[in-house]
């Protein structure tokens, strides 16, 4: 029913459609991303920006993909969206001008998986610390390397 | 009474066996081992029973750093300086799986063990310990107490300070 409405409402602008758990979800293309936030907001309601994480598929080209996740009180329901983004240039559009708590979970990501966010001026580690070097929820992240900032003793 | 005017002892014994009833616990609590400590800190359990009750929630006035829960690389700085703003003679306790090895943290994010950063005296394992362990480390961090050099005159020759 929402989903059915999302797909005439929005056509062109994804590329894909689906189910999870009765939830719409939509996979689109980077530059898509704004317009389609914008007009999930005001014309479906949804408010609140529930979450942006990534996902990693070391054999997959394009590499990875970042996930969004929308929730609506006018539907009662949630959205999430799928956004494919390749190694050599991970960069999605900000969401801050949207929603401001995308601020901290964009900066999560950007430390976690090392994807960037044009537009948010501040990417600063938010979760890890200043000097750690690769992102360790990649796939290719050595599992047991770490990173102390207290020398150890001998 | 009249008849015991004075007696003797060994003064390391002496100094060992005032200092072992007197641990003033400094609780570092950084996870859900904290539960376990309130249970074996308060009534049910009652480390005062064994003299090792009443925690000062700073560094300075405390001799026995109780490290509860997981430490991370983001937190141990804090840890190193907790450990260095304690006044000798201080002695430090692993309170469960992670604190003493890094538990089942084998990951990026957490200290494989707090001894890597800070010298331990007694480890206390499991996840979380049972209060029973506790007191039973509590028990043998006390002899190990009794039974250590104390020297406390300028003559005696000082026992080099844990790094």
């Amino acid at each position: 029913m929402l989903r059915d409405a999302l797909t005439t409402a929005l056509n062109g602008l994804f590329e894909r459609t689906g189910e999870s758990f009765g939830m719409p979800v939509l996979e689109l293309r980077p530059e898509n991303i704004v317009p389609v936030v914008n007009r999930l907001r005001a014309e479906f309601g949804f408010e609140l920006f529930l979450d942006v994480t990534a996902v990693d598929y070391p054999q997959r080209s394009p590499r990875f993909d970042v996930v969004y996740h929308l929730y609506s009180r006018k539907h009662n329901g949630r959205i999430r969206l799928k956004v494919s983004v390749p190694e050599d240039r991970p960069v999605v559009p900000t969401l801050t001008p949207l929603y401001g708590s995308a601020r901290y979970m964009e900066r999560e990501v950007h430390d976690m998986y090392g994807i960037g966010f044009e537009g948010n001026t501040d990417l600063r580690p938010i979760l890890l610390y200043e000097g750690f070097a690769g992102h360790p929820l990649r796939k290719d992240y050595v599992m047991d390397m770490e990173q102390p900032i207290v020398p150890y003793r001998e | 009474m009249a008849m015991m005017e004075y007696m003797t002892t060994k003064k390391d014994e002496l100094v060992g066996w005032i200092r072992k009833f007197s641990l003033f616990p400094y609780p570092f609590v950084t996870a859900c081992c904290g539960m376990e400590f309130m249970s074996v800190s308060s009534t049910l359990y009652d480390t005062d029973r064994f003299g090792a009750a009443l925690p000062r929630f700073t560094p300075r006035q405390s001799d026995l750093l109780m490290v509860v829960g997981t430490v991370s690389h983001k937190t141990a700085p804090i840890l190193k300086t907790v450990y260095e703003q304690m006044c000798e003679p201080k002695w430090v306790m692993a309170f469960g799986a992670c604190a003493t090895s890094g538990g089942f943290y084998r990951n990026y994010a957490v200290v494989q063990g707090i001894d890597r950063i800070i010298p331990v005296d007694i480890y206390v394992p499991g996840c979380p310990p049972r209060p029973e362990m506790v007191i039973d480390a509590i028990v043998m961090l006390q002899d190990k107490i009794a039974r250590d050099r104390h020297p406390i005159f300028p003559f005696e020759e000082q026992v080099p300070v844990k790094t």
